[in-house]
């Protein structure tokens, strides 16, 4: 049984980095339809501004939201510069954009850190305990913490604010929005920096569990986050934050427990995905589309 | 002049202007430029087959993958290890085959797969359709480490120099090894783009565009959806596939255990469709092209700062999608309506002076 609890708090706490990069994911898709494929590389030139602050004295969590406020002011830029020309361009063609621009970050990011790995500091103590044989580490409580506190935050921002609501305007119909006096550009900047934000945060917290910074740091992290995106489904906040704990149980459960699956446990959790979209084609939590004839 | 004069002259022209380019692809390139063109070359063909196929799904029938990496790297590994190890199965050997009697062997296994993988695509559409390409492509990686035993034990399979070689039937002005490479991918190629020509132009390739542009009103006049949309999969499977054997004779192994090249590899063929131009029969073969040479030039551009090439690469396709969001081919038509435009323009002046 202990086994059993330690895979599952391990699976939990891999869950809340899918779910953390998830939710930027799903912030962008609400508002423009895009799927990014750079925003693991947006998180990951963050988590380089985190590194870079610490080595020059600045204290971690300090570091952390700086690099939140640059993040989200440089996620509101990309939108303002490089996704607004093709904003009404076919969806093919912004995927190809976003697919540039995780290139070029990517290789930029490498430009100016360096390619070498580095040792990521983490904002609370590493610490861990054995209650009853089961293995509980700092790094899990943290990780579920800070991400359970961002699931609120962003509740109260989308739920309860007038940007919140313009925000969900936007999503629904940016053309009754525009009429209706909200800045549907602005809205989408902010849409942008918001997921941006949530991203670094969720570098500044994965890297220094795994073994240090290096510039495919976020890439696997990001294929999990698209599969928890698409679990969810891709228009829920929710969705992506349970979906996220999801595949992130079944794979540390499955890894644990049946040997066959060792080197192939990825099977696992695209196979649940596979299966579940099967039965619900947008996910477990999103909105299905009538299409009229 | 009659107008089906006139048209049999352009019949004349193109058939003229086609035997001329593919006598020069043909014979002068692989004759008169030297292995590094030719490989070169070569690649940016198996590029523009794999993405030919991808063209049918996404560009025709409006169904998006990232995940044809996985079918490229299969049939790399069918052909690489038909090619390497014995085999035998029920007192038949099927080991140490020359490249050409592989590939019936990947067309047949990766339409079947391919087959398979599009019945989810029945229920599953758009984005969350995407995102069960992208887990094939990131499983094949593991389920290939696990399981393919190539060269040494590991799951990278490699040639040797005489299982690449040509056949003996070849010409011997063509028989050196890149030579050969290149005449395959040539050939292949040329076969591929006369397929998708025909195809686009028949009943399946008009069901085809019918079921993406809109698919209850496809159905509602007897197009069978599943079999359209699992047909689509199945032959664009089969295309990764055979550009997969393709890469095997110019890059002279196959491996397929790093999930980000398998990544990198889908999203290539993705890259060559758009940027060639979607649901064009040519499209996808330029946008190989541009694939191979933009990056080859991001790389020769810096050459002491080998890490900038990627992002040279991720701009110029930025850039390229402002300039020319409908492709290389949609950019050209664009710009043959403007002319075409200007010159009836003129036309109507002169035929209609201004009354004064």
């Amino acid at each position: 049984m202990a086994l059993f609890f330690t895979q599952l708090l391990s699976g939990i706490q891999d869950g809340a980095v899918y779910a953390s990069l998830a939710v930027a994911l799903v912030l962008i898709f609400r508002t423009t339809g895009i799927l990014n494929f750079a925003q693991g590389e947006m998180a990951l030139y963050s988590t380089y501004i985190v590194w870079k602050l610490t080595t020059g004295g600045v204290p971690v969590w300090l570091a952390i939201l700086i690099s939140i406020v640059i993040s989200f002011v440089g996620g509101a830029v990309i939108e303002r510069v490089v996704i607004r020309p093709v904003e009404r361009a076919s969806p093919l063609v912004v995927v190809i954009v976003t697919i540039g621009m995780f290139l070029a970050i990517n290789s930029l990011t490498q430009l100016q850190f360096g390619s070498g790995e580095h040792a990521m500091p983490s904002f609370y103590p590493q610490h861990t305990w054995r209650p009853g044989g089961v293995l509980v580490s700092s790094d899990t409580i943290a990780l579920v913490g800070v991400l359970g506190v961002e699931c609120l935050l962003l509740y109260f921002l989308l739920q309860h604010t007038k940007l919140g609501l313009a925000f969900r305007g936007v999503a629904s119909n940016p053309e009754s929005s525009r009429l209706l006096g909200v800045p549907v550009g602005r809205i989408l900047m902010v849409g942008w920096g918001l997921a941006a934000a949530v991203g670094a945060l969720a570098g500044a917290l994965v890297v220094p569990t795994t073994t240090g910074l290096v510039p495919s740091s976020m890439q696997q992290i990001l294929v999990f986050a698209f599969a928890a995106a698409a679990l969810g489904g891709f228009d829920s906040v929710l969705g992506a934050v349970v979906a996220g704990l999801v595949v992130g149980v079944a794979d540390a459960l499955t890894t644990g427990y049946i040997h066959a699956l060792h080197g192939i446990d990825l099977l696992v959790p695209f196979g649940l995905i596979l299966l579940v979209l099967l039965f619900r084609p947008s996910g477990l939590f999103g909105s299905t589309r009538v299409e009229r004839v | 002049m009659t107008r089906t004069q006139q048209q049999a002259i352009r019949l004349v022209i193109a058939v003229i202007a086609v035997a001329v380019v593919v006598q020069f692809f043909a014979w002068y390139f692989p004759t008169h430029y030297g292995p590094t063109d030719t490989r070169l070359f070569a690649s940016a063909m198996y590029i523009g087959v794999a993405a030919m196929g991808l063209n049918l799904l996404t560009g025709y029938n409006g169904q998006v993958s990232i995940g044809h990496g996985a079918f490229f790297g299969i049939g790399a590994y069918i052909t690489a290890l038909l090619m390497d190890h014995q085999y035998s199965w029920f007192g038949l050997n099927f080991g140490h085959q020359n490249f050409l009697s592989t590939i019936p062997t990947v067309a047949v296994v990766t339409f079947v797969i391919g087959a398979l993988v599009g019945f989810p695509a029945l229920r599953v559409k758009g984005l969350y359709l995407a995102l069960v390409t992208l887990g094939l492509a990131v499983v094949f990686p593991d389920l290939a480490t696990r399981f393919v035993k190539g060269t040494g034990g590991t799951s990278l399979v490699s040639l040797t120099s005489t299982e690449l070689a040509a056949p003996r039937w070849f010409p011997s002005q063509l028989s050196a090894q890149d030579q050969w490479a290149y005449t395959m991918a040539f050939a292949f190629a040329l076969l591929g783009l006369v397929a998708v020509w025909v195809l686009a132009r028949s009943r399946f390739g008009r069901s085809l565009i019918a079921v993406r542009d809109h698919e209850a009103a496809a159905a509602s006049v007897g197009i069978d959806l599943a079999r359209t949309k699992v047909t689509a999969f199945a032959l664009s499977a089969m295309y990764a596939g055979i550009a997969g054997s393709l890469s095997v004779l110019v890059v002279q192994n196959a491996s397929g255990d790093d999930k980000l090249v398998t990544f990198q590899t889908s999203i290539e063929f993705l890259v060559a469709v758009v940027i060639g131009g979607t649901a064009t029969v040519v499209g996808p073969l330029i946008g190989g092209f541009a694939v191979v040479y933009i990056q080859k030039w991001a790389t020769d551009a810096f050459p002491n700062k080998p890490i900038i090439s990627p992002a040279t690469f991720g701009i110029v396709l930025i850039v390229l999608m402002y300039v020319l969001p409908d492709g290389v081919v949609g950019g050209g038509r664009r710009l043959r309506g403007l002319a075409g435009r200007t010159l009836r323009a003129r036309r109507r002046r002169d035929v209609n002076p201004a009354p004064l």
